[in-house]
């Protein structure tokens, strides 16, 4: 079976300045982890002996989950830190509550900020891996890699899939994280919202806009349809919810235009009949749940790909 | 106390001269020839003598803001940078709205400052943008300028007013332009790298919005609107458009406007986080055009200290904000003046004759017989790394730490006194 090799990096930030190679790797990585928690066996000790902290100072579900169940799977302790974030802002520094977590022997430190950066300040002030579980509108990287491992999965390549992002890109890390992982791998990336809601200079990251989603859909192998933040609204980047909905909503009719054997991803949690039907969130053609599946492989592996002392290579 | 500086090539923007000769100092002044022997003479061959810089922008935090600057470490960064006259902004704690805080201000430089302190006052009670300040008085007490520098005064009638009022006094007003709502949250300059790093962008019109404003109620009223931080390239043209207008406007940028682009932001260095933010390429070529043509008048530093807890911290977090006192000349020198775009007389007349001019500040910035004897010695040779170790500022947020630097300062005196050498 492949030999593991590890990326040489302690923290996994974000993925604009990923490699290739690396980015290869860990989907050439993923494979074996999946089988391990889907199949009999569950659980090795790979990690056996660490401690992973989670530090969310977002609310989350599934992205937590995930990282305490890879965590889990290859045995490591796994410390749960949720932060009021209003305590936050007039208490302790982050750098302060990582060092606290590192005295406490934490070898990971998985950490969604609201701020962009948050991880990186972190990994600069650390000896602890660093993993960046979303930070701001900046990257979601573990997001990324489970979009781009399912990709991978279903259609046995990255390169020259034309891949369409729906919604809102400008406040979206998972899709920053998207772009850059896509782009890198060869895959033709376009993106699709309301005009307020596109960056006016992602077209110089190799990225093709559109604003109307019936012509973006057509002949796309992927689409990745993105949570619409309620928010937005009182922000003034758009009408109304209706409004969004006429425009921007993955309805049947409108997925019929892409190719037949296209793939649809949403990144969760979904707003039914919002950015995309129920009809169409319900299809075959719709990956949802694999990608949960994904993720906890994809995490897994990154768990282990990161360059960590008494670390040895393995063979699967 | 009598010093004679000789064979030093001494320039002089406002007298237009550059030769190789001697100074005479004596009582504090710059005098033909001494009358006695020099108790002091001072070899200066190789090195050159100018008039001693005027630094028109900064902060010196204090009253209310000691933990990040303090007029005695502050004035002694500048006295290293080669500044003799610093301006410091009104937004202290309290801010400089009063005449105590302007007599505060004047003792404490006077008591333990080693060059000048002009204070600047607020244009409004509180820096609140509402209410005038007592303005006719504080300059009686000492200010040379008002603004309510940071805190942009948004109603255009307020903005107006100060104008016309100011202008009987003589006083320029110096602008921090920043239309608020545009820049709101914004923590870089807008574009392909806010994108990148995911942070929220401040966009080029949001300074350009409120210069364009001034301009007309500068033109309006006739008052004397001085434009701080010149950042953008349109900001430029506005400004040159102006002055073409017969305008009564003035500005200044800063050296990290015509250095550094927004490329140098990142997400876990907050040394790249200043106010205005670091645009792009196109418009340092613009400052610096604009600086070679007249448009842009002074180079100031808006030194604005702060501790490093402050700055070591997220992002969105960290206050907006560079020292720079101890490495103005050395870019002066190496980004305009070795790289052609001004000549090295034109370049401290950025510092010296032409902030002298606008803020009429009587027998400095020039080296003319009968002035005071505030001098700058710079060593075109000298060459150097600038380490945050070596900083003398309380503040060490500068982006330049690490850079190599040829020509610096080598002494600086200040009413005839050497206050600063290496």
């Amino acid at each position: 079976m492949n030999r593991v090799v590890f990326i040489n990096r302690k923290d996994l930030l974000g993925l604009r300045c990923m490699c290739k190679k690396d980015l290869q790797l860990i989907l050439d990585s993923v494979k074996p982890f999946k089988n391990i928690f889907t199949g009999s066996i569950k659980k090795v000790p790979l990690l056996i002996g660490k401690t992973v902290a989670t530090l969310f100072y977002e609310p989350s579900t599934r992205t937590k989950t995930s990282f305490e169940i890879a965590a889990k799977k290859l045995s490591a302790d796994v410390i749960n830190i949720t932060i009021n974030t209003s305590s936050v802002i007039k208490g302790e520094s982050l750098i302060d509550t990582g060092k606290t977590l590192e005295a406490m022997k934490s070898d990971y430190i998985i950490i969604r900020h609201f701020f962009a950066g948050a991880p990186d300040i972190l990994a600069r002030n650390l000896n602890a891996s660093v993993i960046n579980a979303g930070d701001g509108f900046h990257e979601h990287p573990t997001q990324a890699l489970l979009d781009l491992y399912t990709i991978y999965e279903n259609k046995k390549k990255i390169e020259n899939l034309k891949v369409l992002i729906v919604g809102d890109i400008l406040h979206s890390r998972v899709a920053k994280s998207d772009i850059w992982a896509l782009t890198k791998m060869g895959a033709k990336v376009a993106v699709v919202g309301p005009s307020t809601l596109i960056p006016a200079n992602i077209e110089d990251f190799g990225v093709k806009v559109y604003y109307d989603l019936d012509e973006a859909v057509c002949g796309v192998d992927v689409v990745n349809i993105l949570r619409i933040q309620f928010e937005r609204q009182q922000e003034n980047f758009f009408p109304s919810i209706h409004e969004y909905i006429k425009f921007y909503q993955l309805t049947m009719k409108r997925l019929k235009m892409a190719k037949p054997d296209v793939l649809v991803m949403h990144p969760g949690p979904v707003n039914r009949g919002i950015e995309i039907s129920t009809e169409v969130a319900d299809s075959s053609n719709t990956l949802i749940n694999d990608q949960v599946t994904n993720g906890i492989a994809v995490r897994m592996a990154i768990l282990y790909l990161l360059k960590h002392e008494n670390k040895k290579e393995f063979n699967v | 106390m009598r010093i004679k500086i000789e064979n030093i090539r001494i320039i002089d923007p406002l007298e237009n001269k550059d030769f190789i000769g001697n100074i005479f100092i004596e009582n504090g002044k710059i005098v033909p020839k001494l009358t006695n022997n020099a108790d002091n003479v001072i070899e200066g061959k190789g090195k050159i003598a100018v008039p001693g810089l005027i630094d028109i922008h900064s902060h010196l935090r204090e009253p209310g803001y000691e933990n990040r600057e303090t007029i005695y470490t502050g004035t002694r960064a500048a006295a290293k940078g080669g500044i003799t006259t610093v301006f410091c902004m009104p937004n202290t704690n309290p801010v400089i709205d009063n005449v105590p805080t302007v007599e505060f201000i004047l003792f404490k430089a006077k008591k333990e400052g080693l060059v000048n302190v002009f204070p600047v006052g607020c244009a409004t009670k509180g820096s609140y943008g509402l209410e005038f300040s007592e303005i006719g008085i504080l300059k009686k007490s000492g200010i040379v300028a008002v603004s309510d520098d940071g805190y942009p005064i948004s109603n255009s009638q307020i903005m107006r007013r100060i104008l016309e009022y100011t202008k009987m006094f003589n006083l320029p007003v110096i602008s921090h332009s920043e239309d608020k709502e545009l820049s709101k949250n914004g923590v870089m300059n807008d574009g392909k790298n806010s994108t990148a790093l995911g942070l929220r962008g401040i966009p080029k019109q949001a300074e350009e919005i409120i210069i364009s404003r001034d301009i007309m109620l500068a033109e309006l009223t006739g008052g004397h609107l001085h434009v701080a931080h010149v950042s953008t390239a349109g900001s430029v043209d506005l400004i040159k458009q102006a002055k073409k207008k017969k305008i009564k406007i003035t500005a200044e940028t800063c050296p990290h406007y015509f250095t550094l682009t927004d490329d140098i932001v990142k997400l876990d260095d907050t040394n790249t986080k200043m106010f205005p933010p670091l645009r792009e390429q196109k418009d340092v070529d613009a400052i610096k055009q604009g600086l070679a043509d007249g448009t842009i008048d002074c180079i100031a530093t808006d030194h604005a200290p702060y501790t490093l807890e402050e700055k070591n911290q997220e992002f969105d977090l960290a206050p907006f904000g560079i020292i720079g006192f101890e490495t103005i000349l050395s870019l002066i020198l190496n980004e305009l003046v070795d790289k052609q775009i001004l000549s090295l007389s034109d370049a401290i007349a950025k510092m010296t004759s032409n902030p002298s001019r606008i803020f009429k500040l009587l027998k400095r910035g020039s080296l003319k017989n009968g002035n005071i004897a505030d001098i700058t010695i710079i060593d075109p040779e000298y060459h150097y790394e600038f380490k945050k170790e070596d900083i003398i500022s309380n503040g060490k947020n500068s982006p330049f730490i690490g850079r190599k630097f040829k020509g610096g300062v080598v002494m600086t005196i200040v009413s005839g006194f050497i206050v600063w050498h290496i």
